[in-house]
């Protein structure tokens, strides 16, 4: 589904990433864990294709198609889709309105009808109940005001709503108390699909005992030092990243 | 000065120009070399205006001719359009218009500037008086085109416990000043003074605003708001007074504004005199770019970046046509964004 090859990545002239292998098949979960500093952010945004991450060499492909010739909007209408570590406010958009629009967006750019109004309604009425939002919460402006769980839940009920083929998600767990975490957790394993590959990014291993991976890789020094099955999400956490800091410095 | 005075007497020397601080970012005198030929009367029959169907009793003033006022009697309510127009082939005209409400009265002023010419320029000056208890929303839509050049001046007096609101909606023009001039008794009386621009192109507006609270007990609310594309222009003066011995005066301003584009300007100048001791004063005024987080954010869910920055702009400017209390007024006036933001385009 997802294949990364030898990915170098610079913001502001500064290299972050440098020589990144990654291979996500379909149906399949992968977390990356790695210390402060090491690019996970930057690994996720240049999938997401932010502005100012400038990828010097490698290649991005999703379903075998150049990712990083796209837009960030064709990205995500290919099924890109980035749950954010810091959800932006959109002031005077509702909720309902922003994901309504992107998921007409979505359609109409793969040529598909638009869902009509009712139909919508259904779908993310049933959506956010799941994830124990309340209705009245989608006609205010999207993440305006919200706590920080409260943010979460809406990245992972938009990720329910565009259904895509790769979801990433960037340091979901932060900011998170262990009931909203739960929640957040539920809303994701139950994203999981034979369809789908999906990128997990954290710095703690507490987030992987909800979602269980299948595979766990180790970002240090821009690269990836280490892969392995969930074992290695707990090995980490007891002995620490020195090692793989060590290593790639 | 004025342009009204500069049109009557055909002389460019009475034009205000930039050495007068109040329109030192609207010159008239350094734009208008000569002053065009009076405009003649007009027989073409008028289209309908952006308010058709919302009024009770049409006043239509078209190359500054036409009825001279209208008085609501006390207790008495009315919607009124009023339409300033100048129509294809006008020069210079100014036109004048009074509206008195009784005590007690309400009225809902739908007001219009409707530009049908290209070169002409038009002066409008209105006089609106409030008696006690009465109750008024303006909601000015102005619609002038690339070429035109006008002024419109409103001298607006409340009576104690009066309530006056308006929305000042402005795409520009060539150049382009709307402002307002309110005399505010306080005792109770409650003012509120909005605006909106959208502007592309090399276009101009200004919308200045002078209130004078005279008097203890009285309340102002103002939001403006602007976006400025290409080289266009947006300027929002804005001047609160409040007089000695005007206390318990609660007076608010804010002024935000969006520059879309390196080669557009805003100007603004919001500013609060204050001679009294006990009062609640605040202004605020922010001048930026389009949140570029939030267009990240929206392109990542699939919205197309020109989709994206359209949905942000008209969410920014919303907030003002939300505040508009008439229901029909508002829909007229969120159609006219919604036209305007899609003819605007890219800006």
């Amino acid at each position: 589904m997802l294949s990364v090859r030898n990915l170098s990545v610079s913001v502001d002239g500064k290299a972050i990433l440098e020589g990144l292998d990654l291979e996500i098949p379909a149906g399949e979960v992968h977390a990356v864990m790695g210390p402060n500093g090491a690019g996970k952010s930057t690994l996720s945004y240049t999938l997401a294709g932010r502005p100012g991450y400038e990828v010097t060499a490698g290649t991005v492909t999703l379903k075998g198609e150049d990712l990083l010739a796209l837009s960030p909007d064709d990205r995500g209408a290919k099924g890109v889709f980035l749950s954010f570590q810091y959800p932006t406010e959109i002031p005077g958009v509702p909720a309902l309105t922003f994901i309504r629009t992107a998921l007409n967006a979505q359609h109409r750019a793969r040529g598909e009808a638009e869902v009509s109004a009712p139909d919508f309604l259904r779908g993310v009425r049933a959506k956010a109940a799941a994830l124990r939002i309340e209705f009245e919460m989608l006609k205010r402006p999207l993440n305006v005001g919200f706590s920080g769980g409260e943010k979460k839940r809406m990245e992972i009920l938009q990720m329910a709503m565009l259904a895509p083929s790769l979801a990433i998600l960037d340091e979901t767990d932060s900011g998170l108390d262990i009931d909203a975490l739960r929640i957040v957790a539920e809303g994701v394993n139950a994203m999981r699909s034979p369809s789908r590959a999906m990128l997990v990014i954290t710095h703690y291993q507490r987030l992987l005992d909800h979602i269980r991976p299948d595979r766990v890789h180790v970002l240090a020094g821009g690269r990836i030092v280490a892969s392995g099955g969930p074992e290695l999400a707990h090995a980490l956490e007891r002995e620490g990243y020195d090692k793989y800091a060590r290593a790639a410095a | 000065m004025s342009l009204a005075r500069a049109i009557a007497a055909d002389d460019v020397a009475e034009l205000p120009s930039r050495r007068d601080e109040a329109w030192r970012w609207s010159d008239l005198r350094g734009l208008i070399r000569v002053i065009p030929p009076a405009s003649g009367p007009s027989d073409e029959a008028l289209a309908p205006g952006p308010f058709a169907n919302l009024a009770e009793a049409e006043f239509a003033v078209v190359n500054g001719r036409g009825p001279s006022g209208v008085n609501l009697a006390v207790g008495e309510t009315r919607r009124v359009a009023l339409r300033f127009v100048a129509a294809p082939g006008a020069g210079a005209h100014a036109g004048r218009f009074i509206l008195a409400l009784a005590d007690g009265a309400r009225c809902l002023l739908l007001e219009s500037y409707e530009g049908r010419g290209d070169g002409y320029v038009a002066s409008a000056d209105l006089d609106i008086r409030l008696g006690h208890g009465a109750r008024m929303e303006r909601i000015v839509i102005a619609d002038d085109t690339d070429e035109g050049v006008s002024v419109s001046s409103a001298t607006v007096s409340l009576g104690a416990g009066a309530a006056f609101a308006q929305t000042v909606l402005t795409a520009g023009a060539r150049r382009q000043r709307i402002e307002t001039q309110l005399r505010h008794p306080g005792a109770g009386a409650v003012a509120r003074l909005d605006g909106l621009y959208l502007l592309s192109a090399k276009r101009h507006a200004d919308i200045t605003t002078v209130v004078s609270h005279c008097g203890p007990g009285g309340a102002t609310d103002q939001l403006t708001k602007g976006v400025v594309g290409d080289q266009a222009r947006g300027v929002f003066q804005g001047r609160i007074v409040v007089a000695k011995g005007a206390d318990q005066t609660d007076a608010r301003m804010g002024h935000h504004a969006l520059v879309l584009s390196d080669r557009a300007e805003v100007d603004a100048k919001p500013e609060l005199e204050i001679y009294a001791d006990d009062v609640l004063c605040a202004h605020g005024n922010t001048v930026g770019a389009l949140d570029e987080e939030a267009l990240f954010y929206a392109r990542q869910r699939g919205i197309p970046e020109v989709q994206a920055r359209a949905m942000l702009t008209e969410a920014f400017l919303a907030e003002v046509i939300d505040r508009i209390e008439d229901t029909g007024a508002r829909e007229a006036a969120a159609n006219w964004l919604m036209r305007r933001l899609e003819t605007a385009g890219e800006i």
